[in-house]
């Protein structure tokens, strides 16, 4: 676990929604993208978000970043709102906060060498490094991601999809950021690639004393990174605590479904899982359901989750649950049928 | 019992500005009646440009050499007319995508009524009513009303188990189903490697399941057949390959991948990148990446050599693979 602890990062009741459509006579949907989100994340931790499409994980790592602006609520930066800082105070910020995307090749840009890619942040970010001193640093960087330093002149082309995702690896690491938001860094990747990175993005975390928000929708991959997990489940958070509480409890009915659903790489356990797959389809977020927004697929679901949305309830030591049954639901299944 | 497929010696060649590549070199395998095989590999291996040979789908530069047999059939010899009786009824295939395998401008019903039409003769009425009963088989909730919707309409779980009843309406011999599940979320894709246990079961299909997902694999096949640079390199059942693999490509698949039911804190990776088909190395391709290499590895290439049981790999080194440093 972390080892030096203290709150770098507060978000705080947050929500952000999107206008999609509308024309001349019509007025545009709201699609609400994320509702009321709070938690903290510690110095020196790897956050988890998980969730499936729509759930709202992406467009909160953008709004970590500020690169989305929240409609309400608060991204706190060591106490400080991020969103009310004056540009030039924002763009000082912006050293500390950094993000790993998808397509390692889509976000390189084809025209610019591997150098020149590496040192863009510093242009803007650190303008009074020297020439001399900017490619110094990029090609350190380029060591510690596992580049070769030679290549520093090649372009974005001459790279394979792992090597690429190195390259932005780097880029994100030369302004010695505190916190990089990792949005899927390895759902593009072959799985043998897939594992390279994740071992790199593990050895960077460590040596550069890095905390992680990783966002991805593929369970095995969180829970092998992560110390702490998040789950949304469209736009609202449904659980959060630690990986292993999470994978070896979890409180929430959707939790334990996704969990279930994960195909385990190994055939007898496979053969022997009981898979409970979840019926249905996640809902429109133009449309949720009234009250909780899982309950259409739940079968736990009465009619107290149509009326009502479950608070987001703390259990003990920052564990958070949001459903109405959980108590009773845990004790069914402290009860004898067995847990999936 | 026969072999429901039979493949022998296939290849498969594209040809390009200077060059020409081998995508798929000298691929031999069975599918059995029922069962279920894996084709597992990472992009570049062959796995999907192999089957879509089978189905005449190459891209206009791609060449086909071998034997695809269906009993007595050579699917590879045969006429486009003549494989076109074939395909649909004897043997389908579905993709990763449906949206670009459903016409888009045309009701679901319409499509699904066509295939049977072709293939059985049915009169559009008939054709219709079991093009909804199929919908119902695999899980639709309103079938009736959902084969009037166009593809647009529905969400890509509903179009992946449209596909579905679309390929098992002739009731095929073979469904090949190539990342049938890798654009889903986890709790749809659930549902469909759910259904596709359930279906190949009560038709008696033979499924193929050309996936990059050992979790997948897991969870549903009986044998499965790992594609290294467009060679097969590790063939068995599951469980053998999974608790005992004897190619290092195939160990260092299993390290890799994380698991979600334990938190190891290292994964064991494979060192370097897939290579390019089109500058292949030397020896066995996988070579420069193996940890388990000797200087035979760098000069000939291993064939496919039977092991007990029916196993096969295809490497030269004989003991037991156990890497140096411990994977703790």
């Amino acid at each position: 676990m972390s080892t030096n602890q203290g709150e770098l990062l507060r978000i705080d009741n947050l929500s952000k929604s999107f206008s999609i459509g509308g024309g001349l006579f019509s007025k545009p949907l709201k699609l609400k993208a994320l509702q009321d989100i709070s938690f903290s994340i510690q110095r020196g931790e790897t956050l988890g978000i998980v969730g499936e499409s729509g759930c709202g994980k992406s467009t909160l790592g953008r709004c970590i970043l500020q690169l989305l602006k929240p409609d309400t609520g608060r991204v706190l930066w060591l106490g400080t709102d991020l969103a009310a800082l004056p540009g030039e105070e924002m763009r000082k910020r912006r050293r500390d906060l950094q993000i790993i995307f998808q397509d390692p090749q889509a976000s390189l840009n084809p025209r610019m060498t591997v150098g020149e890619i590496v040192a863009d942040p510093l242009r803007s970010l650190m303008p009074e490094l020297s020439a001399a001193a900017r490619r110094q640093r990029v090609m350190e960087m380029m060591e510690a991601v596992g580049l070769q330093p030679e290549m520093i002149n090649r372009y974005p082309h001459e790279f394979s999809g792992g090597q690429a995702q190195r390259i932005g690896i780097a880029r994100a690491l030369i302004t010695e950021p505190k916190l990089i938001v990792c949005d899927e860094p390895v759902s593009a990747l072959d799985v043998s690639i897939q594992a390279q990175i994740l071992n790199l993005l593990s050895e960077l975390k460590e040596q550069f004393g890095l905390t992680l928000v990783f966002i991805s929708h593929n369970l095995s991959v969180v829970r092998h990174v992560s110390d702490r997990i998040l789950v949304l489940y469209l736009g609202r958070m449904v659980e959060l605590s630690t990986g292993d509480d999470l994978y070896e409890d979890a409180k929430h009915p959707y939790t334990k479904a996704l969990l279930t659903a994960v195909p385990i790489p190994d055939p007898k356990r496979a053969r022997q899982r009981n898979i409970d797959a979840l019926t249905g389809e996640i809902p429109s977020p133009i449309n949720p359901p009234s009250g909780c927004t899982f309950r259409t697929r739940c079968r736990y679901a009465i009619d107290l989750c149509a009326q009502k949305r479950p608070p987001l309830e703390d259990l003990d030591s920052g564990r958070l649950v949001a459903c109405h049954r959980w108590r009773e639901i845990d004790e069914m299944a402290g009860m004898g049928s067995s847990p999936a | 019992m026969a072999p429901v497929l039979t493949v022998k010696d296939l290849n498969v060649r594209f040809a390009l500005h200077h060059s020409t590549v081998t995508a798929v070199n000298d691929l031999n395998f069975t599918l059995e009646a029922g069962e279920t095989l894996a084709v597992v590999g990472e992009s570049g291996s062959g796995k999907s440009q192999a089957f879509m040979s089978l189905m005449g789908l190459l891209a206009k530069n791609g060449t086909v050499t071998g034997e695809a047999l269906m009993g007595d059939v050579n699917l590879l010899a045969l006429s486009k007319p003549a494989l076109n009786e074939y395909r649909g009824r004897d043997i389908a295939m579905i993709f990763q995508d449906p949206m670009t395998s459903l016409n888009p401008a045309l009701r679901i019903k319409t499509q699904l009524a066509e295939v049977l039409v072709r293939h059985k003769g049915q009169d559009q009425k008939t054709a219709e009513r079991h093009a909804v009963e199929m919908l119902e088989r695999v899980g639709i909730p309103e079938p009736a009303k959902r084969a009037e919707s166009y593809p647009h309409q529905m969400s890509g779980g509903m179009r992946q188990r449209v596909m579905i009843a679309m390929a098992l309406l002739c009731q095929p011999k073979i469904l090949i189903a190539d990342e049938p599940t890798t654009a889903l979320d986890v709790t749809v894709q659930a549902q469909m490697l759910d259904l596709f246990r359930t279906l190949t079961n009560d038709f008696g299909t033979s499924l193929v399941m050309i996936t990059h997902d050992l979790g997948v694999v897991a969870g549903i096949a009986d044998r499965m057949m790992v594609m290294y640079a467009g060679r097969s390199v590790e063939k068995g059942t599951v469980d053998e390959l999974f608790y005992d693999p004897r190619h290092p490509y195939t160990l260092g698949l299993l390290t890799s991948t994380p698991h979600v039911e334990e938190r190891s804190r290292r994964l064991n990776p494979i060192t370097g990148s897939p290579p390019n088909i089109e500058h292949l190395p030397r020896g066995c391709s996988f070579h420069p990446r193996c940890a388990f290499r000797f200087e035979r590895c760098f000069a000939e290439v291993p064939p496919l050599r039977e092991l007990e049981n029916g196993r096969a790999k295809a490497c030269h080194y004989e003991d037991k693979l156990v890497y140096e440093e411990s994977a703790a």
